[in-house]
């Protein structure tokens, strides 16, 4: 009797503790959102709150109002995310499949000239000569899509998967006479799928939420990605008057000279993260997955 | 004789050289499927680290990085002179040291916390709120903690002012910035740290604990003897990867949180945002010099960690 009391206790304490935890990672993101609901003029005179004591859409209003940049940003995300991915994933699964064959005579080698970029590389001032004065990959969609193509740890992750199928599926394959790609599209690729899911988030997830990119190689603001334009407006009031500037004839001049500034920082927060906040925690699980086998097997 | 030799020296070249061409043959194929990695390999990992000779150059854009005199071991001698170097690396290093600390022990000791949990829903809910940071990026965790900081409107201010004290403009608080960047470090990376450490903790099985909790050993007990050594190769390998990164600065933290405050380099000034304003700046060869030094000292660090751990624990070494 007295033993069960006391077992229950300790679990309270650790629930006591985790609703705590919980609440220090969501109530800074609530400040985040509840900013972006809440009036310029109570924002800038009672400051940031968890709670907006009222409503107001205006932020949203003057975003979508005032929208070509941000549309023009979001086409730009969603193309190099996407796309990039879908070609990173394609890569990295074709060169991760041979290298789960032990029957491969080059195995050895390819694996040194993937792997030995994780210990050793040349660093951002060559990389950004190549990049920008070589390839001229500066201001083009390649610039998103090319240098970050391969990622040795996701290949690891691949690989690792790869290795875990049945070798007798493929030997019994060659003897019918399939080739090697028919093979790896045809059998591999079909019972791989949970580790497609893993690392295409991974990539994708690294791709949406890239600004660095953007930072290094961009200086055409026709090709920002929505992260770096976020970035760029965390300190430029002026970007936001430019902005109120540029608004559409339909939305009379008071508005535009008392333009949401602050709220709207925001609400164009909330815009860039929403899509990726409201897919994640379902595919959480395929998260710490891929990590783990990564991390092990590295 | 000389003859003989010879010829049996071209038969066995004849037969090298057929077998590795049956060998190309016979490989060929999966060798086509590895090309397109291959192909990026060599133009955008490799090439780079032959570009890493304008560190001994004095590059002039218009020459080109071949075109560019050699200037031996200048541009080090520069940085090494410099007040940059030691400040720089102290804290990067410094950091990096703090980061791997904190993230293997809050990582443990929060998945043993989690393992206590029981219920599904529960589980679930706090894994999600502690993995959200994960899917931010770090523009955004730089709004977060600028709505805490913020001087006039932060939240932080506000809690100040509720108990009387006054206000402190956080981002000229040279002393605060090694707190507040480990604590926004470890709120971005502690959920998928401590889920890894958890699904370690569910691969356990369970008659291990029935055992020991027959045996006499207490929850304590349990965890000291088999909830920890079944982290261990877990916690081993991420502190090893950790060690190889220990001269590598997280980018966006060092360079968005502080919102590149010049004030605040002292403390908050890195290795990888030192050269991204070397780039900026257009100072090549230096830059490129302190970006080899990093790398170099980085590689040295994670093939003699990986020698000491292959000696102690030979199933955790990485390779």
């Amino acid at each position: 009797m007295i033993k069960k009391r006391k077992k229950v206790d300790y679990r309270v304490f650790i629930d006591i503790y985790f609703i705590i935890t919980s609440l220090l990672f969501l109530i800074p993101f609530l400040i985040v959102v509840s900013a972006s609901f809440t009036g310029e003029k109570e924002l800038v005179t009672k400051g940031f709150s968890v709670i907006p004591s009222k409503i107001d859409f205006t932020a949203y209003k003057y975003a979508f109002s005032n929208s070509q940049e941000i549309i023009r940003a979001y086409i730009v995300t969603i193309t190099q995310a996407f796309v990039g991915t879908f070609i990173s994933v394609l890569v990295m699964a074709l060169c991760a499949y041979p290298l789960s064959r032990k029957d491969f005579a080059y195995r050895k080698v390819i694996s040194f000239l993937v792997f030995f970029t994780m210990l050793f590389n040349g660093g951002l001032v060559p990389t950004y000569l190549l990049n920008y004065k070589y390839l001229h990959l500066g201001n083009t969609m390649w610039i998103y899509i090319l240098p970050t193509m391969c990622n040795a740890f996701h290949i690891i992750i691949l690989r690792t998967f790869f290795q875990g199928l049945p070798i007798s599926l493929v030997e019994s394959a060659k003897i019918d006479g399939a080739s090697e790609l028919r093979i790896f599209f045809k059998l591999i690729l079909p019972l791989s799928k949970p580790v497609l899911a893993t690392v295409s988030l991974l990539t994708l997830l690294a791709k949406w939420n890239d600004w660095y990119t953007s930072l290094i190689y961009i200086t055409d603001d026709k090709l920002y990605t929505l992260q770096f334009l976020l970035k760029r407006i965390l300190n430029e009031a002026e970007f936001l008057r430019q902005m109120a500037t540029e608004a559409p004839p339909g939305i009379d001049l008071t508005a535009i000279q008392n333009a949401p500034a602050e709220s709207l920082k925001f609400a164009m927060c909330i815009i860039a993260a929403g899509p990726m906040l409201l897919i994640f925690p379902f595919f959480q699980k395929h998260f710490a997955k891929g990590m783990t086998v990564g991390a092990v097997k590295g | 004789m000389s003859d003989d030799i010879t010829k049996k020296d071209k038969n066995m070249k004849m037969g090298n050289k057929r077998r590795s061409k049956r060998k190309f043959k016979n490989n060929m194929e999966l060798l086509v499927l590895t090309l397109p990695a291959v192909i990026f390999y060599l133009i955008f990992m490799y090439t780079p680290m032959f570009g890493l000779v304008i560190a001994f150059k004095d590059y002039k854009a218009p020459k080109g990085i071949l075109g560019s005199a050699w200037c031996g071991l200048k541009n080090f001698e520069f940085f090494f002179g410099s007040q940059d170097a030691f400040r720089i690396s102290r804290n990067t290093v410094g950091f990096a040291l703090l980061f791997i600390a904190i993230n293997l022990i809050t990582g443990i000791v929060v998945a043993l916390l989690l393992y206590e949990v029981k219920s599904q829903r529960a589980l679930k809910f706090y894994q999600t709120t502690m993995l959200l940071p994960r899917f931010l990026s770090w523009v955004i965790v730089g709004f977060i903690t600028y709505t805490l900081l913020s001087p006039s409107m932060g939240i932080l201010n506000k809690i100040i002012e509720l108990f009387g004290g006054e206000g402190v403009d956080w981002y000229t608080q040279i002393k605060a910035w090694p707190f507040i960047l480990v604590i926004t470090n470890t709120w971005k990376v502690l959920g998928l740290n401590c889920i890894m450490y958890y699904a370690a903790l569910m691969g356990v099985d369970k008659a291990l604990y029935e055992a020991a909790s027959i045996d006499g050993a207490n929850r304590f007990k349990q965890i000291l003897h088999v909830s920890l050594p079944s982290v261990k190769p877990l916690a081993i390998v991420l502190t090893l990867l950790a060690f190889g990164n220990i001269f590598r600065g997280d980018f966006g933290l060092f360079y968005i949180i502080p919102r590149d405050i010049g004030l605040l380099y002292p403390v908050t000034d890195v290795i990888d945002t030192y050269v991204y304003r070397g780039l900026r700046t257009g100072s090549l060869s230096t830059t490129a010099a302190v970006g080899l030094f990093q790398s170099i000292v980085g590689f040295v660090m994670i093939m003699s960690m990986n020698a000491i751990v292959r000696k102690v624990e030979p199933d955790s070494a990485l390779y």
